[in-house]
């Protein structure tokens, strides 16, 4: 087992390089950089003199060439925790993003234990009771969660919570609690706000891991083993929780590591409509000016930290599943 | 040897009735017709790309004719019977016409209908003209009202007045397109690619796996954002267009990959390849004549399956603002009009009506590409 962890562990290191390498890549891809976008704004103003963006420009060694600015990047976030500093705001990128990205796996996270809660007993009970009404009920929410679009559920919810329940719409807690200290009140209005991007980011992975636990499970119950047990006269729901239950969650658990790049995905695009306090409109706004430091810090961090989710979704799965070989 | 040879030598002698012969393509019609969501979802897509080839046909109105006497003009219903003036009814399709009243006091305007005064309705309308198929001009339109300079919103108008209808219609081409096109891309890499790593194995394998985790544990949207960010505002229509395609289809082939590599490596060891393979022919002529025919209708599935994928990715970015952009027509830019709480309280139509048409198209294509599947796999019952 340990072998395994170590061997995974250094299986990580060429991709955390690649993500980085590629991450930098991307915010180095337009054209310019953010002194020209710069110089446009405050071109109606009279523009940017020549000495002041030649200054600016050394400090942050924009226009050398793209390893020398990458290693710079990257020397300074292994070697001083320095992710550089967002141009637009003119504040170092380390004040900005934490809590943001706190927020984002909170979500992400609270939404996987959703689609946990949701999709296991709607996905035992499809499969026990195959082809009755629930079933097909669960099978008809499955295709039509995989069909609708984060961002259109998000707007959907809005707009029914704003028009039937006159519920404050956006953000994760009401506009009067914003910059406060942390009180009771304030946690019960964020538990108010919260549960829904939640449900709009984990309906479509309940829908699909309903899908997978059906199918499992379906694959599981006619075993002979089961047979066996209901032969010795156990009880029906023991029986089903003890044996085949048990073993259609295995792939229950794989399936975090590919569930969660599509959460933190969705949790991006529904924050932007639902404009709450997580990395999307920062890092679109970012995208959207060239704050390449900015920019490419978000896509790095979250990137890395779906690297380490789905690490520890493996090693999970090859804790409680003596059948994979550590190789 | 040709498969009807297999005919037993009994059926032959005797001259008795056997069934016949069906290839594996017309077995699997034959499943896939059973299906019955799935069938009605061919006919549903069909008629969901012939809207997009067709679409000037279909639309009523021309894509970006503004009209300031119908700002947020909520959508119009379809009315069959006129009463006339000697109370009996007749059979006429219509809709009413309206004004728009504007409220002083707090400037919100309002459409009634002006009692009495109809719109008639028919098929094969005369309106604007445009080129069927980018080649045969016409004016004949589907269905719309009868006097040309008549405007009815079925589905509503937007901030400018423009029919949302016309313009899901004419949308329709953009985003069902950037499915195929974007399927294509990731079937010639995923092909290619799954297919050396399942054939010959060892570090070509081991080097292109590793590529697809990669590519697989990045959280898509915001590779997406990065590389759609990049894309110069300035760049014609077109450009936009495919490099758009390119980004999306970026994932798509992964998954495409893997399947083939999985069914080539349990080809490689069944007998009729081995079997080819001692025959002499070489590796080309063996994954051409026998690996690919056994499982493209694997593929072909997996494909449909992955056309929604990309739709959904494509009306992502765009309502993000950084897929196309606005002069384009797609679902994804006709619902980034409705991207505040506020526009959509006050014109709901501008979410439901291009939000309902994706659903039901990437429904259908979910429902076409399960029914295939089933269809391609022997072993389902």
């Amino acid at each position: 087992m340990l072998g395994f962890l170590y061997r995974r562990i250094l299986y990580m290191i060429p991709t955390v390089f690649l993500v980085s390498v590629v991450t930098f890549l991307i915010i180095q891809l337009p054209p310019g950089d953010y002194l020209d976008t710069l110089a446009a704004e405050l071109s109606d103003q009279g523009g940017l003199d020549e000495a002041t963006a030649q200054a600016l420009r050394d400090q942050y060694g924009l226009g050398k060439p793209f390893y020398v600015q990458y290693y710079k990047w990257i020397t300074g976030i292994i070697f001083d925790w320095n992710f550089g500093i967002s141009f637009e705001k003119n504040v170092p990128v380390n004040d900005l993003i934490w809590d943001r990205l706190g927020w984002t796996f909170g979500i992400s996270v609270l939404t996987l234990l959703f689609i946990w809660i949701v999709a296991l007993p709607i996905g035992i009970y499809s499969a026990v009771r195959k082809y009755s009404f629930g079933d097909y009920a669960a099978t008809l929410f499955g295709f039509i969660g995989l069909a609708v679009p984060n961002f259109l559920l998000a707007l959907v919810m809005m707009y029914v919570a704003f028009k039937y329940f006159g519920q404050s719409v956006g953000g994760l807690v009401s506009p009067q609690y914003i910059g406060e200290p942390w009180t009771w009140d304030k946690f019960v209005d964020l538990l108010k706000h919260i549960w829904m991007p939640i449900v709009v980011v984990g309906t479509s992975g309940a829908a699909a891991l309903i899908r997978i636990m059906r199918a499992n499970l379906l694959d599981e119950l006619y075993r002979p083993y089961v047979v066996t047990a209901r032969a010795k006269g156990m009880s029906e729901f023991q029986l089903l929780m003890r044996y085949p239950v048990r073993v259609a969650l295995n792939p229950f658990v794989s399936t975090i590591g590919w569930i969660l790049p599509t959460l933190v995905s969705g949790e991006i695009i529904v924050a932007v409509v639902m404009n709450l306090p997580t990395t999307g409109p920062l890092l679109l706004r970012a995208l959207l000016v060239q704050d390449m430091y900015l920019a490419g810090s978000l896509i790095l961090i979250v990137s890395l930290l779906t690297v380490l989710g789905t690490l520890i979704s493996d090693l999970l799965l090859a804790w409680i599943d003596p059948r994979i070989r550590y190789q | 040897m040709s498969l009807a040879d297999t005919q037993p030598e009994a059926a032959k002698q005797a001259d008795v009735a056997v069934p016949e012969l069906l290839g594996p393509w017309s077995l699997m019609w034959r499943k896939f017709r059973r299906h019955r969501v799935a069938y009605v979802s061919l006919w549903l897509v069909g008629f969901i790309y012939a809207l997009a080839l067709f679409g000037d046909f279909f639309a009523p109105e021309r894509l970006d004719d503004t009209n300031r006497r119908g700002i947020f003009a909520p959508p119009q219903g379809i009315h069959f019977f006129v009463e006339n003036e000697d109370g009996s009814s007749e059979f006429q399709l219509h809709a009413k016409a309206r004004k728009v009243q504007v409220n002083q006091s707090t400037m919100r305007r309002s459409y009634v209908d002006v009692p009495g005064k109809i719109i008639p309705l028919g098929f094969f309308v005369e309106g604007y003209d445009y080129k069927l198929l980018w080649l045969i001009p016409s004016n004949t339109h589907f269905f719309g009202p009868k006097d040309p300079d008549d405007v009815v919103y079925f589905l509503g108008a937007d901030r400018l007045g423009r029919d949302i209808l016309s313009r899901i219609i004419i949308g329709t081409k953009i985003s069902m397109s950037i499915g195929l096109v974007g399927v294509a891309i990731s079937l010639v890499i995923g092909v290619s690619l799954g297919g050396l790593s399942g054939y010959y194995g060892g570090w070509v394998d081991n080097v292109i796996q590793r590529l697809i985790e990669f590519l697989r544990s990045i959280p898509t949207i915001p590779l997406w954002m990065g590389l759609a960010a990049a894309i110069p505002l300035g760049w014609p229509p077109l450009r936009t267009y495919f490099v758009v395609t390119i980004i999306v289809s970026m994932i798509g082939w992964t998954s495409l990959a893997r399947e083939v590599r999985g069914k080539f490596l349990s080809l490689r060891s069944e007998d009729f390849i081995v079997a080819a393979r001692l025959d002499g022919l070489s590796d080309w002529e063996v994954i051409r004549k026998h690996m690919i025919p056994s499982f493209s209708s694997h593929i072909i599935a997996s494909l449909t399956l992955a056309v929604p994928m990309m739709i959904l990715a494509e009306t992502s970015l765009s309502f993000l603002g950084i897929g196309l952009q606005p002069p384009i027509v797609s679902w994804g830019t006709l619902l980034k009009e409705a991207q505040n709480i506020r526009t959509i309280i006050e014109a709901p139509w501008l979410l439901l009506a291009p939000g309902t048409m994706i659903v039901v198209a990437v429904l259908a294509l979910n429902f076409l590409g399960d029914g295939l599947r089933d269809a391609a796999d022997p072993h389902a019952h």
